[in-house]
């Protein structure tokens, strides 16, 4: 990883660490910045609420030009979240074609926050919960909460 | 029945007409439709790839055939009867054949070229941006004229080319108190950058944005500015002055390449490091009454519909279906039918890898004998004899499993065919390097010619071709419901192995009785073409017509 990228991630985390964005816990390891651990209380107004999950955010070598990794290490039912031991997620600004130099971890983290408050089916990673998300919203809503107790306590 | 055996006699009188592997077939002109059926054809996939020769790429600039002229090319010749193939096979369209023209990277060019100038002048555009919109419109010149003469801004705009760039060339600027948003260097010697936008980036950045994007994501035509939210396209103006000589190869390499991808009646030839491309008709929605194998200047013969490897006589979706059932099936079947063995109540498939007869399903819970498949109850205690055979309920129970089983003994039928052919081509293939070898040596020994030892090549080119063929009747054959039609498709597909197979066994011979047979294997070489024509004339005729039932939907 280049000087610059170097740079610009401690630029970064100074920035968040200034303006974190509520509900957020930033854990930085000097030794190895490029992966971020984040703490992320699930948002009050979302099915989510009162659960904590553990997100990493992996910086790949051609940062900034190629957009930071997201993935949840707390597993979590949510159609843009694969359900398996990745837990990772592909939209909006976190995908190559999408994603500009200039647009920064933060937007990123608030992205991430906007969507534990409302999914977006439409771009999901996840066809079947998607679909249940979109037809049955109840059931939805019932496993997202279990799965909250189950494993974001 | 009346398709077959139109040429069992061989024509012996006149073996020095047999088609020799003429050395002309390599300076072939590029630009022109080869639609022959010539008997010696290459055959398919990495036989060939290593004979392009050179002189295939100085390919004929003056044949200045417009890429949209492609109705002059009506090779609209009378299809030869059967009857008066026996001479030789004339250079006329097969029904099995499509038209196609086969263009050089250089024609690819002129045509671009040609397209921007010509719309360049209607829009009164300079031709960097006359480019730029007609990428933006997917190379259909009709929509961006429309475009362009409603909403001329509209239009500049959605292509990034908000202002006429005709004025101020791009260039680098020093900027007071310029921080970059994407390093967060900041400097008044800082070279910067930034297109009509404004969103302005130090040079180093905008580079290796750019250097990602062509390299690394293989983009060309619609790289953005890297500003966030701006949607306006990086120029060819813009990316001269910033991309360095190297990765400006690649550039134009991926601008060509786009101008063939968005054109549907353009294609790669997906052979390696090819770098021609294919005029073809044929759409896709045609694709389930015609194969359209067409055959690139680099001789690798490929479907135009699909890209894979000459598959004739089965059209596209059927070779989908079969390469996925094989894919999905064709190991683990032969295992399951070896190893397995169903149970006789929810026909799970079961593997008993040792241990005693009384099996318990483990789904269903069904108790049975291994050995009788009959219900465990009625074995009592002394099954170790399993006398059992006549009983009703284990004769029952091997019925329905013989039913099931046959399902994929049918399968496995057709399989093993079809991987045989494609095992016998290269085992085919092996033998005729080897031979080669030797045939140079029997050359220098016997003093014959070049030209007379070339009937080995012509038999391997059409062992090689036929056996491409046999291998996907088998596939065919599979999907295939029986009517009247398959028992001649059977016959023919019976003569071209047999014929093939004959062929393959003179092949094998040891090098010195070979000369001896060497009318023989040419009269063989020359009906086994034959063969082939007429197997894939009857099967391309009544898919044409919509004759073929077919067990599964296409």
């Amino acid at each position: 990883m280049s000087t610059g990228a170097k740079k610009r991630i401690m630029r970064e985390y100074g920035e968040c660490m200034s303006d974190t964005p509520p509900g957020m816990k930033i854990t930085f390891d000097e030794q190895n910045m490029t992966e971020w651990e984040i703490l992320l209380d699930g948002p009050e107004q979302s099915v989510y609420a009162g659960g904590h999950f553990k997100l990493k955010l992996t910086f790949p070598n051609e940062y900034p030009f190629k957009p930071p990794v997201v993935s949840f290490k707390t597993k979590i039912y949510h159609p843009n979240v694969s359900n398996d031991d990745k837990g990772s997620m592909c939209l909006g600004l976190l995908r190559p074609e999408e994603w500009k130099p200039p647009n920064k971890v933060v937007a990123v983290l608030r992205l991430i926050q906007t969507l534990l408050i409302e999914p977006n089916p439409d771009d999901a990673i996840e066809p079947s919960i998607a679909n249940e998300y979109k037809e049955n919203r109840k059931e939805f809503d019932k496993t997202a909460k279990d799965w909250v107790k189950r494993y974001a306590k | 029945m009346t398709l077959k055996r139109a040429s069992d006699d061989i024509d012996r009188s006149e073996p020095a007409k047999k088609p020799t592997p003429d050395t002309t077939l390599h300076t072939a002109l590029p630009a022109t439709p080869l639609t022959t059926a010539s008997a010696n054809m290459d055959s398919d996939d990495e036989f060939n790839s290593s004979q392009v020769s050179d002189d295939e790429f100085m390919a004929d600039q003056d044949s200045d055939v417009s890429i949209e002229d492609d109705s002059d090319f009506d090779i609209d010749q009378d299809d030869v009867g059967f009857e008066s193939q026996d001479k030789d096979i004339k250079p006329t369209k097969q029904t099995y054949e499509v038209d196609f023209i086969v263009y050089s990277p250089d024609q690819i060019q002129g045509h671009q070229d040609k397209q921007v100038d010509e719309v360049s002048n209607i829009l009164g555009q300079p031709p960097e941006s006359t480019a730029i919109l007609l990428r933006h419109e997917r190379w259909n010149k009709e929509r961006l004229i429309d475009h362009y003469m409603e909403k001329q801004e509209e239009t500049l705009e959605s292509a990034g080319l908000g202002e006429t760039s005709t004025t101020n060339p791009p260039r680098l600027e020093h900027v007071k108190g310029f921080v970059c948003d994407i390093c967060c260097e900041d400097g008044p010697d800082l070279d910067t950058f930034a297109m009509r936008c404004g969103h302005r980036f130090c040079v180093d950045c905008y580079k290796q944005y750019l250097y990602t994007k062509i390299k690394d994501e293989g983009e060309a035509a619609r790289i953005r500015c890297p500003g966030d939210g701006c949607n306006r396209i990086v120029d060819h103006k813009s990316l001269d002055l910033l991309v360095s000589s190297d990765l400006q190869a690649r550039y134009h390499e991926l601008l060509m390449r786009t101008y063939v991808d968005d054109k549907e009646n353009l294609r790669w030839c997906p052979a390696p490091n090819c770098v021609y491309a294919i005029q073809c008709g044929v759409r896709d929605k045609d694709l389930i009454r015609t194969v359209p194998t067409v055959r690139c200047d680099c001789s690798h013969f490929f479907c135009f519909g699909c890209s894979l490897n000459d598959h004739q006589p089965a059209p596209c979706a059927l070779v989908r279906k079969w390469l996925k059932k094989c894919e999905d099936d064709s190991e683990t079947a032969n295992w399951i039918s070896a190893n397995t063995k169903e149970c006789p109540k929810c026909h799970s498939t079961i593997e008993k890898n040792g241990g005693c007869n009384h099996m318990t399903c483990r789904k269903c819970r069904n108790e049975f004998c291994w050995m009788c498949m009959g219900v465990w109850s009625e074995h009592g205690t002394s099954w170790y004899n399993c006398n059992r055979f006549e009983e009703k309920s284990g004769h029952d129970a091997r019925d329905a499993q013989a039913r099931s089983r046959q399902s994929l003994e049918r399968y496995l039928h057709y399989y093993n065919r079809f991987a045989n052919h494609e095992q016998s081509a290269k085992l085919d293939k092996d033998i005729y390097l080897k031979t080669e070898k030797k045939m140079t040596q029997l050359q220098n020994t016997t003093g014959m010619s070049w030209i007379e030892v070339q009937f080995l090549d012509a038999a391997s080119q059409a062992l090689q071709q036929c056996r491409q063929t046999l291998k996907w009747t088998y596939a065919f054959a599979y999907y295939l419901a029986r009517n009247n039609l398959t028992e001649i498709f059977e016959e023919n597909q019976k003569d071209l192995e047999m014929a093939v197979e004959n062929l393959s066994e003179m092949f094998e011979k040891p090098i010195d009785l070979l000369q001896g047979l060497k009318v023989e294997m040419m009269d063989k070489t020359s009906y086994c073409n034959k063969r082939r024509v007429i197997l894939l004339n009857d099967t391309a005729d009544n898919l044409q017509k919509g004759n073929w039932e077919f067990n599964v939907t296409l």
